[in-house]
């Protein structure tokens, strides 16, 4: 009786045993599909975009600006507004970014106002960028009456690349090792000279790495720029910061808005520009920082 | 040679204290234009009138915010329903089942998905999947402008958020508990959903939560796709303005400064504001209590 009792239950554990085999087996599948998705759906973003747009993109469209007739607009004042928030961004956010991230990875590393500043910059960072924007209209826009200026748009995106170029900044610091600093110490360099002659040096790809991948977000970013009222219809480049602007973002979401059929496929034409110049910069960080991967071994 | 280094850390320390001159800022002037906002409509109005209509005439504005609140919630709810299970889907395969090769290579394209401009994902939404449902299926009676498609987009936006951190707190997860869990007999998927997954259980709270936030506060996707008339309704066939949407809106047509529309974007403003900053902080504090330390 009991040996027969026995049987039944091993009986019932190989089939138990199959089914969880099956279960593991198909659960792969079903997550390997899963995962092709998010491939399968950039593919199809991509394909959409170029087949709607590709065919209209020719030099008289990069040469071309806002027009109300679709076959005549092109994004030449986009184009170089773009070029101007990239520059002006980077010369302001950079130096601060970079600075702020020194200062709280060498000079203030577990103080009190660091702790601070640390959740401060966690919580900037989850902040919608619309809210930066609120923030560009108010203070830079209307009580510094710069306007609807490159200058005023430039301010508010490197506010918000802020968190993202000092988070990078730290990571690539805390790379270096300690007993580099303790050398230079141990020749009388002080503590900038340390700094500034060894640590960058050595920590330069990885912070130029995330910098990049933080002005390439500022270039995609169209919410904060339409709040602080970045013109829609501009017809030239801005020739200097206190001008008028409009960014290649901001003359797609015009062009998408409007009803008729060739604006969207300028639309379409224009995001592949705009993707051409994200994904460049993308591969550019990436590469760098494969590179300083490969490199250095410390 | 003393004073210079004083100087530059001088320097060193008023570019960190300019980011919270930053959020002193972003409050400050939300607080300022709200506070100007409250004194026009009572505060109790704007909680519980279910119709936002601030430019009509004067007899029929209402100032109730839960018709945004309403759009904002269903899109990000979609957006969830897309990107939580995937997410953790992909998050389980890279960390448990997929080889090094297919890692190195999945990996990066999800890193594409993120670097995407949303602007991009906004057409996408309007001029590809809206028309792809409508087509697939009729019976719907899609609108043009729907929550449904931006949602699912808006998943799609967020899950390399959530499967990246997800597999960061899968990862993190000691091999000692996989192995155990190995020699008592179980396969790969029973460790993975009785063992990693409840070990790592805060690190994919976090993931969650963060998604979460970036979905309420993303706008571009949303203003193209989702339409805009503010309605209080949860049927994602039809149009709904989300909070993100109508600042975009309102300032996207020109407002007087001085004019009740132009204090309503802050009051909005506001709301998003407190809404993600909740979000983040119950992450942070998820973080810091909850997570496992391994030695």
């Amino acid at each position: 009786m009991a040996k027969k009792l026995g049987k039944r239950m091993r009986q019932k554990q190989v089939r138990k045993n199959k089914w969880y085999e099956y279960q593991d087996k198909s659960y792969k599948y079903i997550a390997l599909f899963a995962t092709s998705i998010g491939v399968i759906i950039l593919g199809i973003l991509l394909y959409d975009v170029v087949l709607d747009g590709f065919g209209r993109i020719d030099l008289k469209f990069f040469l071309d600006s806002s027009s109300r007739k679709a076959k005549n607009a092109g994004i030449y004042a986009a184009l170089g507004g773009t070029l101007w928030i990239m520059l002006l961004t980077t010369l302001i956010a950079f130096p601060i970014g970079i600075g702020a991230g020194i200062y709280l990875e060498e000079y203030n590393k577990k103080g009190r106002l660091s702790s601070i500043l640390e959740i401060n910059i966690s919580n900037l960072a989850g902040i919608p960028s619309i809210i930066y924007g609120l923030l560009g209209l108010e203070i830079f826009s209307r009580t510094l009456m710069m306007g609807d200026t490159a200058l005023t748009g430039a301010l508010t995106l490197a506010l918000l690349i802020l968190p993202i170029i000092i988070v990078s900044t730290r990571e690539a610091l805390k790379t270096v090792p300690y007993n580099l600093r303790e050398a230079s110490f141990a020749l009388g360099a002080s503590k900038w000279q340390t700094i500034w002659h060894q640590i960058l040096p050595a920590s330069l790809p990885g912070i130029v790495t995330g910098a990049i991948l933080a002005i390439s977000r500022a270039i995609g970013e169209t919410a904060p720029l339409i709040v602080i009222g970045a013109a829609t219809y501009i017809t030239s480049v801005p020739t200097w910061p206190n001008e008028s602007f409009t960014v290649l973002p901001i003359q797609i979401f015009y062009w998408i808005g409007k009803p008729q059929h060739d604006f969207q496929v300028n639309a379409a034409a224009a995001i592949i520009v705009l993707l051409g110049i994200t994904f460049l910069m993308n591969g550019v960080a990436v590469y760098l920082r494969y590179r300083w991967q490969k490199k250095v071994k410390w | 040679m003393k004073r210079s280094e004083k100087i530059i850390e001088a320097f060193l320390l008023a570019c960190s204290l300019l980011t919270v001159l930053t959020t002193v800022g972003i409050i400050a002037v939300l607080l300022f234009e709200t506070v100007r906002f409250f004194e026009v409509v009572p505060i109790w109005n704007f909680l519980t009138d279910t119709e936002w209509s601030p430019s009509f005439s004067k007899d029929q504005q209402h100032f109730g915010i839960m018709p945004l609140l309403a759009g904002t919630f269903l899109t990000t709810f979609i957006a969830m329903a897309v990107a939580v299970p995937l997410g953790i889907t992909i998050a389980v395969y890279l960390s448990e089942y997929a080889s090094n090769r297919v890692r190195n290579i999945v990996k990066p394209i999800l890193e594409i998905l993120a670097s995407i401009p949303t602007i991009v994902y906004g057409y996408f939404a309007l001029a590809f999947v809206t028309p792809y449902i409508q087509q697939a299926f009729p019976s719907l009676e899609l609108n043009n402008f729907n929550a449904l498609a931006p949602g699912i987009i808006m998943g799609i936006m967020i899950l390399p958020l959530v499967s990246s951190l997800s597999e960061d707190a899968l990862h993190a997860v000691p091999r000692m508990l996989r192995e155990g869990s190995y020699g008592m007999g179980a396969t790969k998927f029973q460790t993975a959903f009785r063992v990693v997954i409840p070990a790592a259980l805060s690190g994919i709270a976090v993931s969650i939560i963060l998604a979460l936030s970036r979905a309420v506060g993303e706008t571009m996707i949303v203003a193209i796709a989702a339409g805009n008339k503010p309605t209080l309704t949860f049927n994602p066939l039809n149009q709904v303005q989300t909070a993100t949407t109508y600042i975009v809106q309102t300032v996207n047509g020109d407002v007087a400064n001085d004019s009740i529309e132009y204090k309503t974007i802050y009051a909005v403003g506001m709301s998003l504001f407190i809404i993600t900053l909740l979000l983040n902080n119950i992450s942070f504090w998820l973080k810091k209590r909850y997570q496992q330390v391994y030695k």
